[in-house]
């Protein structure tokens, strides 16, 4: 079988959001990249299928140069091989980048046949548009589930599980699907030296899309007011004890 | 004037309070147009008498949130959510009124549904709205990072799609009169693949993280899956649920169903205690909810310190059995 991974790098903030001087993105000088939780578990995922299933997995981003270390990372805990769409770094909106994505998959499928399975985060880190996966199933006619924590390949369709209200929903779709997926699908592994060694010689195909006109185009960041109230300190070490059970009482816990 | 339309999401009769917030901002977006809403309903439930009468109270009642139309769309395969048959239904209900914009709460479902109308009719969709002004282009406000950050944003669309975030904008109240109206959808087969086949209820026990009044979490300062019995004892007297940090969902000591965070659960209790954990923004976007929150840190400096009301300085495999030890002291001292 053939599985499609979707990743998207963002910076690796701490303890505060702190702007660039143009408020347009994060300073990012001080800070590592990463891809979101949800997509950790997707790259989990798809290697998990192929070493159960045999077949390709491929990881895809769109992103600057830089975001080259995330397809490593992802090649390094298994995955094949990557394709690279090249930006300049600047936001794309989630209809260009669902439309590059689009004409990513289709170059790739018209060369080396269909991908059962393709495999998003619910939401991006950073932009959290919902969306990416959803606008890639509708272009390609393709059935897609959306926020799953459990995923069962059953011959030719696959059984999806999505968190709900008191439980589990539970679906069931033919392949060729689209999967949008959520932390806690599996517990994704750590590289290991030889898969990191294995992933700097796998194969990654560099392309630079256009980029579509925005229609939902971002205009600056701002910092949510109502952070940076400073803690009562009620003691230190197991002495405050009594100054936190008090506490408690007034505010009505214990 | 052509209208704007909003999706309401309900159970057991009743509106989800993120429905009625999105009317508040689709109100506020219409200035003076009408606003008219969805409801969907099915005709083959259990309860079918009770289920077809509270869906028409509580469209009716939607008017004290400014709906001026309600439409009821009633369908048999709605019996179970089929995300795009409800987004095909939306996107008709939109396309017959010539709405000037659709609206829907930034829920799981609602997000869903919303980029699904977009895909399909090839619109634009801002997520997570906390603001939202006519105009060309339209200006916006919407959340990143979990609600971390905000962006402010502009969207050039004939038929905005919005969805409006989840508690963080207030209900309002007003006095319309509203029309309730049936609106009969047309579903194809290929609208009803994607759709819900069974509902697995939850393993019962325990409170559950998303609604303790209390929970006790633990970081990476706790530094081991053992660590956490100090955490479940505190937990355990304050009748409260145990939450943890990714570090230790990743390290696997606790399941990822503990998880407070962007990519975990995002919790309000009344109080929210940190121990051993640093507080970063993926962090607090899971707990920011909280009515109060304490920090047990080694470190003064710790982010979480300017998070908090409350803090205490030090080791937590001391302090949180100090606390344990104190709160059964002072229950022996009542009892
Ligand atoms: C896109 C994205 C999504 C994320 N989603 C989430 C999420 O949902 N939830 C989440 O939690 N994280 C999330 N993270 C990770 C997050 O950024 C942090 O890495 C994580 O929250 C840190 O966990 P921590 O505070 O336990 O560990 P650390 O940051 O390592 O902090 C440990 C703290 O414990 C203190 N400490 C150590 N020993 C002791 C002791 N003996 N007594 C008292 N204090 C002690 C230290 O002073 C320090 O402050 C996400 C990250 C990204 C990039
Ligand atoms: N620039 C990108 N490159 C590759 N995949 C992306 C990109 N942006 C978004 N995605 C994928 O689409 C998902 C949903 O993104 P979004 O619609 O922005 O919330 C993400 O979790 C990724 O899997």
């Amino acid at each position: 079988m053939r599985v499609l991974v979707c990743v998207k790098r963002v910076p690796f903030t701490g303890g505060k959001m702190v702007l660039a001087p143009d408020s347009m993105a994060l300073e990012t000088r001080h800070l590592g990249f990463t891809i979101s939780p949800h997509e950790e578990c997707g790259v989990e995922e798809a290697v998990r299928m192929i070493e159960a299933k045999s077949g390709e997995s491929v990881v895809l981003t769109l992103g600057p140069a830089e975001a080259a270390e995330q397809l490593r990372d992802a090649m390094a805990l298994g995955v094949d091989r990557a394709i690279h769409l090249e930006t300049d770094g600047s936001e794309w909106d989630p209809e260009a980048t669902a439309a590059a994505i689009i004409d990513a998959i289709r170059a790739d499928e018209a060369a080396s046949g269909p991908f059962d399975l393709i495999l998003f985060g619910n939401e991006s880190a950073d932009s959290g548009g919902f969306q990416v996966g959803l606008r890639v199933a509708g272009a390609l006619g393709r059935p897609c589930v959306t926020g799953l924590k459990k995923v069962t390949i059953e011959g030719a369709s696959v059984r999806c599980e999505q968190e709900s209200e008191g439980g589990r929903d539970v679906y069931a779709v033919p392949m060729p699907a689209v999967l949008t997926v959520k932390e806690g699908l599996n517990l994704p592994r750590y590289p290991s030296v030889p898969g990191r060694m294995r992933a700097a010689r796998k194969p990654v195909a560099t392309m630079t899309p256009t980029q579509a006109q925005a229609r939902l185009e971002l205009a600056s960041l701002v910092v949510p007011a109502g952070q940076g109230r400073r803690a009562e300190v009620l003691g230190s070490g197991p002495s405050a004890a009594p100054a936190v059970v008090e506490m408690l009482r007034k505010i009505g816990v214990v | 004037m052509a209208p704007v339309v909003a999706l309401i999401e309900h159970a057991d009769g009743k509106a989800f309070d993120t429905s009625l917030q999105t009317l508040a901002v689709a109100r506020s977006f219409a200035a003076g147009q009408a606003v008219h809403a969805l409801v969907l309903s099915s005709p083959i439930r259990l309860d079918l008498e009770l289920g077809r009468n509270a869906v028409f109270a509580l469209a009716n009642d939607l008017g004290h949130y400014g709906v001026n139309v309600a439409h009821i769309a009633e369908h048999e395969a709605l019996d179970s959510f089929a995300p795009d048959a409800w987004a095909a239904i939306l996107g008709q209900l939109a396309d017959q009124l010539d709405a000037t914009a659709v609206f829907a709460a930034g829920t799981e479902r609602g997000n869903e549904v919303m980029a699904r109308v977009g895909a399909r009719a090839n619109l634009p969709l801002a997520t997570n709205c906390i603001a939202v002004s006519a105009g060309d282009p339209i200006t916006l406000t919407r959340q990143r990072w979990g609600g971390s950050l905000l962006e402010e944003a502009r969207l050039n669309s004939t038929r905005p799609l919005v969805t409006v975030a989840p508690h963080a904008v207030p209900i309002e109240t007003t006095e319309a009169e509203t029309k309730v109206e049936t609106f009969t959808p047309q579903l194809k087969e290929q609208e009803l693949v994607v759709r819900v086949i069974e509902h697995v209820a939850a393993a019962g026990g325990g409170v559950s993280l998303a609604e303790a009044r209390v929970v006790v979490s633990g970081g990476r300062g706790v530094g081991s899956k053992e660590g956490f019995a100090i955490i479940e004892e505190l937990a355990g007297l304050l009748g409260g649920a145990v939450g943890c940090s990714r570090v230790v969902t990743s390290a696997g000591w606790r399941p990822h169903t503990d998880q407070v965070g962007q990519t975990g659960t995002k919790i309000a209790p009344e109080l929210y205690i940190a121990c051993g954990i640093s507080g970063a923004t993926q962090h607090m976007a899971g707990c920011k909810g909280a009515k109060r929150i304490l920090a047990i840190n080694s470190d003064a400096e710790a982010p979480i310190m300017l998070n908090s009301d409350y803090a205490v300085v030090g080791d937590l495999k001391e302090i949180v059995p100090a606390i344990s030890k104190e709160i059964r002291a002072n229950r022996g001292h009542a009892g």
